[in-house]
């Protein structure tokens, strides 16, 4: 897959997807503590997510690091948009950020 | 693998002078940090911008090098002024 086909597919999931997260391994096998603590904030939440597994599509893994100008892997998306990482996402969760966030968008009805 | 704490400090304080770092070995093996950054600087700014600042610092180290970098950021707390 060359440069630009990568990003072209990660825009579209990106936008397709009310919540997306880019992780390693899958919801039930993440392959990285970092996935797996993103994958345990967003079951807490309830909220309807996608995942995208980078270790399948080295691509996407290199790709989605320039999208978002991010150097790490998960990322989460909602309405489009990055929202961060597992730490952003844990610090959004405890000061209740991501439930406003939730309940502010069509996401949270899934 | 890895780098050592004194090192994540150091490349941090560079760019971010007036940055207080905190740095934490998580697992005891060099290779599993965790850093909380309070700098003025990140005032206004949100968590993606104040992150990607201490990620620029690390000059492309983060997720390379340096897998497991848990990362706080935060301003100092404001002065009350009269």
């Amino acid at each position: 897959m060359t440069e630009d086909n990568a990003q072209a597919r990660i825009d579209e999931l990106v936008k397709a997807n009310p919540v997306v997260l880019f992780m390693k391994g899958t919801p039930l096998f993440p392959q990285c503590g970092f996935s797996s603590r993103a994958i345990s904030i967003l079951d807490h939440l309830g909220v309807d997510y996608e995942t995208v597994d980078v270790l399948q599509d080295q691509g996407v893994r290199q790709g989605i690091k320039e999208y978002s100008d991010w150097p790490t892997i998960p990322q989460l998306y909602v309405n489009g948009e990055f929202v961060g990482g597992s730490d952003i996402m844990m610090e959004m969760y405890e000061a209740g950020e991501l439930h406003t966030l939730f309940q502010g968008k069509d996401a949270a009805a899934g | 693998m890895g780098m050592a704490a004194a090192d994540i400090e150091a490349m941090i304080v560079a760019a971010i002078p007036d940055a207080a770092v905190e740095i934490t070995d998580l697992a005891g093996d060099g290779d599993h940090y965790a850093a909380r950054v309070t700098s003025a600087a990140f005032r206004g700014l949100s968590r993606i911008k104040q992150h990607q600042a201490v990620y620029a610092a690390l000059g492309g180290r983060m997720g390379g090098v340096l897998h497991a970098l848990q990362l706080t950021t935060a301003a100092p707390i404001e002065e009350i002024s009269t």
